[in-house]
Formats: structure tokens, sequence, C-alpha cells
């Protein structure tokens, strides 16, 4: 690449936009890649990082503080800036510059984007915002304002989506002894793309035993309700009572403060094989909003909205970053995360390593049985590229067991 | 140096294993096992096991 190597401005501010696990994690990592400059983290939440997962399962059920969330950051990183409340609203990344809600700029010499995803809301009639009785579940707030409505008697649950987060918030619910949970949609099972139909048929048996109502094979027309949700329109015409709504129906990536870069925003940004953005050697993307090819498997750049990849990501979009700003021109090798997953729903867990997606059309079972602790591979052209357990810690030990032979497998593309 | 796990936190996920097997363990029942003082060659080893812990339960003091 002909590139002039940029000199920093002795010795130079990395911005990190977005406060949470990536923004953290890539803080740290500038430090551990040698990055001697400023850091300056800005995220729109009032809090230092937390840690997302339990707000599905412990801090809903109340048996995880909320205090206990916070990350402790690393030693190394503690001089680094942060500035919370704050919101990155613009960038113009040629000039190196990112403007913040409260009117000020600030320079860059290197930038990290990490500014996540936030919930989709459903764009239908009926009661909507605060007190309406719509949820989703993304931030602490989020979870709190959920836990004090799910914990009133008598409440009649409907979560939207029956994907990870959905499944896991019905199961919660239930084990807080909600009466009336049910989980909608437009699949005929719930989880069905990420994990093929045999897991799904399981989780689904699973979830029934335990209580959890589904209405599978259609979505949402509307809402009724005034000020407040007292039921969930079908689109086959079927009314679902409801007092709760909770609304897991994916995540749209925070990119708007990107615009105007010419940049690829179609879906988080995109990034090449080392992580940067657009041509912008200096700026890298993170964690759940990094749209970015894995040299383990096809090299189709995609969102993974997996605990595991904000750290993976931080590691190694750090040493492109900090090799770009000390002016090296020698490339790391090109980033290959082996992706791994848990969820946690009533009394069992899903763990998986690799890319089960990829070999949805092969499923085989390895070990167990689907009614008991199973463990499944799934495979492509007869290869192995992913495992899923589902059951007890039996069942997730298992699963560990492949885990390095998935590591061991040569790049599907090599 | 010294590490410090939260039992009452940890829920026996194993990342820590992948991270740094010198140090943590599962035993037979998929139950977490560690050594509190490892040698300090293996600090960043420790560094990226608490990083990948999903309950952030391991703590390293000095
Ligand atoms: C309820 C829930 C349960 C989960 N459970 C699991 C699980 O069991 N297993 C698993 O593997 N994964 C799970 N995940 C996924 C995991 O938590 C995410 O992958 C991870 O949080 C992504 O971290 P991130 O830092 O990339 O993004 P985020 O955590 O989304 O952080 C982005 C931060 O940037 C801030 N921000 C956004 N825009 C701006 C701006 N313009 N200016 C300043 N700040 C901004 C946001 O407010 C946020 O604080 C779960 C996620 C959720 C929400």
């Amino acid at each position: 690449m002909a590139e002039t190597a940029h000199v920093p401005r002795s010795p130079g501010r990395v911005v990190v936009a977005g406060a949470s696990m990536g923004g953290l994690r890539a803080a740290e990592q500038l430090r551990a890649a040698g990055w001697t400059g400023a850091i300056t983290v800005i995220g729109d939440e009032p809090h230092m990082p937390y840690n997302r997962p339990p707000l599905s399962k412990d801090v809903l059920a109340g048996t995880a503080s909320f205090e206990s969330l916070a990350f402790t950051p690393r030693a190394s990183a503690a001089d680094v800036e942060w500035r919370l409340g704050t919101t990155v609203t613009s960038a113009r990344l040629d000039e190196r510059v990112v403007g913040l809600d409260d009117g000020t700029e600030l320079a860059f010499d290197g930038l990290v984007v990490a500014t996540g995803m936030r919930p989709r809301k459903l764009r239908c009639d009926g009661p909507s915002g605060p007190g309406s009785g719509r949820h989703t579940v993304r931030t602490l707030a989020d979870a709190r304002g959920l836990r004090d409505e799910l914990t009133r008697p008598g409440v009649r649950v409907v979560v939207i989506g029956a994907g990870f987060i959905g499944c896991e918030v019905a199961a919660t619910a239930k084990g807080l002894g909600v009466g009336e949970v049910t989980v909608v949609d437009p699949e005929p099972l719930p989880m069905l793309r990420p994990l093929g139909e045999l897991l799904a048929r399981s989780l689904h048996r699973r979830h029934e035993e335990r209580g959890v109502r589904f209405a599978l094979g259609a979505g949402v027309a509307g809402f009724e309700g005034e000020d407040r949700v007292t039921g969930v329109v079908l689109t086959d015409g079927t009314v679902l009572a409801a007092d709760v709504v909770v609304e897991s129906v994916g995540s749209v990536a925070n990119t708007e403060w990107l615009d105007g870069n010419g940049l690829d925003l179609s879906d988080g940004v995109l990034t090449d094989e080392q992580l940067r953005v657009g041509g912008h050697p200096n700026v890298v993307a993170v964690g759940d909003v990094a749209r970015f090819p894995n040299a383990r498997y096809d090299g189709v750049p995609r969102r993974v909205e997996h605990w595991s990849i904000p750290t993976d990501s931080a590691k190694h979009a750090a040493k492109s970053l900090v090799a770009h700003l000390a002016g090296s021109v020698a490339q790391p090798a090109p980033f290959a995360p082996l992706p791994t997953f848990w969820s946690d729903q009533h009394e069992f867990r899903l763990q998986s390593f690799g890319a089960p997606a990829l070999g949805i059309a092969d499923v085989r079972v390895l070990d167990g049985h689907p009614e008991g602790d199973v463990l499944v591979g799934y495979h492509r052209d007869d290869r192995l590229v992913g495992v899923v357990a589902l059951g007890g810690p039996a069942a997730t030990t298992g699963a560990a067991r492949y885990r390095a032979q998935l590591l061991a497998r040569p790049a599907l593309i090599s | 140096m010294k590490v410090v796990v939260d039992m009452n936190k940890c829920q026996d996920h194993g990342q820590c294993v992948f991270s740094a097997p010198d140090v943590f363990q599962l035993d037979d029942t998929g139950r977490l096992a560690y050594v509190s003082d490892p040698d300090d060659a293996l600090r960043d080893e420790v560094e990226e096991a608490a990083d990948v812990c999903p309950l952030q339960a391991i703590r390293i003091e000095a």
C-alpha cells in the first residue's frame, strides 16, 4: 500500500468511541501493544463499562447486583481518560476529528470505533415509549425497568423474538414465578436459524416443559391498549393478552456518527482483515459494531454479536493501529477468531464453539441425546466447522474437547 | 502473582482454562480448580484468562 506513515503529534492521542466492553478492551490492548500516548474513551452511558450478559439472566432474576457487573480495568489502563455521559455525534476522518454532543471537537491520531448496537424496535400501531409496558434489554437501565415490572404479581408477559435474548428473558421470567410467558416468532421453532432443527426442537421442548408458551409461525401486527399495552395482535389475527412486552427482534448498529465519510455502514462498519475501516489505517473497529471478514472461514464480512468478539477484536485492532501509528509497514496475520457463544436458559446452558451456522445443513449428534445432555457437530463439506452443547456441565465440558480441533483446522479459504 | 477467583461468581464456563491451562483447570465434575500463586512468567496468560471470564470472577492481586 502506498501509504505515507503518519507521524503522530508526539506522542499523540487515540480516541475510543464507545465505553463498553469493546472500548475498555481496546484501551487496555492499546497499552499492551505499546501505545504510550493519550487514550480518551467516550461513552454515552453514565456508567463505567459493565458486563451485559447477566442483564437477561442473573440481573433480571435478582441474583446479581447491578454493582457486581462492572469490569475491573487492567492496571495498565489506569491513565486512560474516561468521558462518560458524552455522545460522539460526528466524525471527519480525513481531518482526524470527532465532534461531541457538548459542542466540542476532539482531535485524534488513531480512532477506535466501539459504539456497538442498540435494540431494534417494532414500528407498529399501539402504545410506545416509557410507561407503555414495552421493553428492550440492552442496558442496565433497561434491565432495572424490566425487573420492576416482571416482579409485579400476576403479570402476563409476551416476548417477541425467539432468539438468544428472547429465550433467556422468557426463562428468567418463568424462574421469577411469572405465570404466563409467551414467546412469539415467525419461525416455526426457537433459535432455528443459528442452531438448526435438531437443537431448536430440543430447546422448544425444554422451554415448554418448564411452562413457557410459544406462538410460532406468526409475526406481530400491532399492539392493543391506550397508554399501556394490553395485548399483542399477531399477523394471523390472534390476540395475546399482555401487561409486559419484551421486544428482542435484533439490533441496529450505532454508526450514524460516522455518516459523511464515504464508509460502508450498511450493517455495522465494514472493516478489512486487520479491522481497519474504509481505507483509513488509523481507524479500526471492534466488537458488535464491526463487520469483518474471518480468515478462518469464508472471508465474507459479518458482524458477530458474541461476547468473545470485543476482546478478540480489540487485541487484533490495537496491534494493527499501534503498528500503523508507529510507522511500521509490517502486517499482522489476518484476524481469524474462533467464535464462541454461550446462553443460559432455565437450568441448562448452550455452549458453542466455531461457526455452527455455516454447517447447518449437516448436523450430527456427537455425544448424548437431544432429550438430555447433548453435543452436536456442524459440518460443511464433511468438515467440522462448529460444535454446540446443550445441557449441564458435562455437556459443555464435552464441547470444549472439540475446541482444539476447531482451532487446529486450517482456514477454509486457505 | 496472586490470583483470586470469586467462587460465588464462577459458573464453570472454563474459558480461563483455554487461556491459562497451567493455572486453571476443570475437574472431572466440571468444577474449577486453580493455582492461587502462579509464577509471574504466566502473567500475560492469567490476564487473558481474567479478560475472558464471562462472570469476571478472576482477580489478579499484585
Ligand atoms: C442482554 C444481553 C445478553 C447477552 N448475553 C450474551 C451471552 O449469554 N453470551 C454471549 O456470548 N453474548 C451475549 N451478549 C452479547 C455481548 O454482551 C455483546 O456482544 C457485547 O456487549 C458487545 O460489546 P461492544 O462493546 O461491542 O458493544 P456494546 O456493549 O453495545 O457497547 C457500545 C457502547 O457504546 C455506546 N455508544 C453507542 N453510540 C455511542 C456514541 N455515538 N457515542 C458514545 N457512546 C456510544 C453504547 O451506549 C454502549 O455503551 C448479550 C448481550 C445482551 C445485550
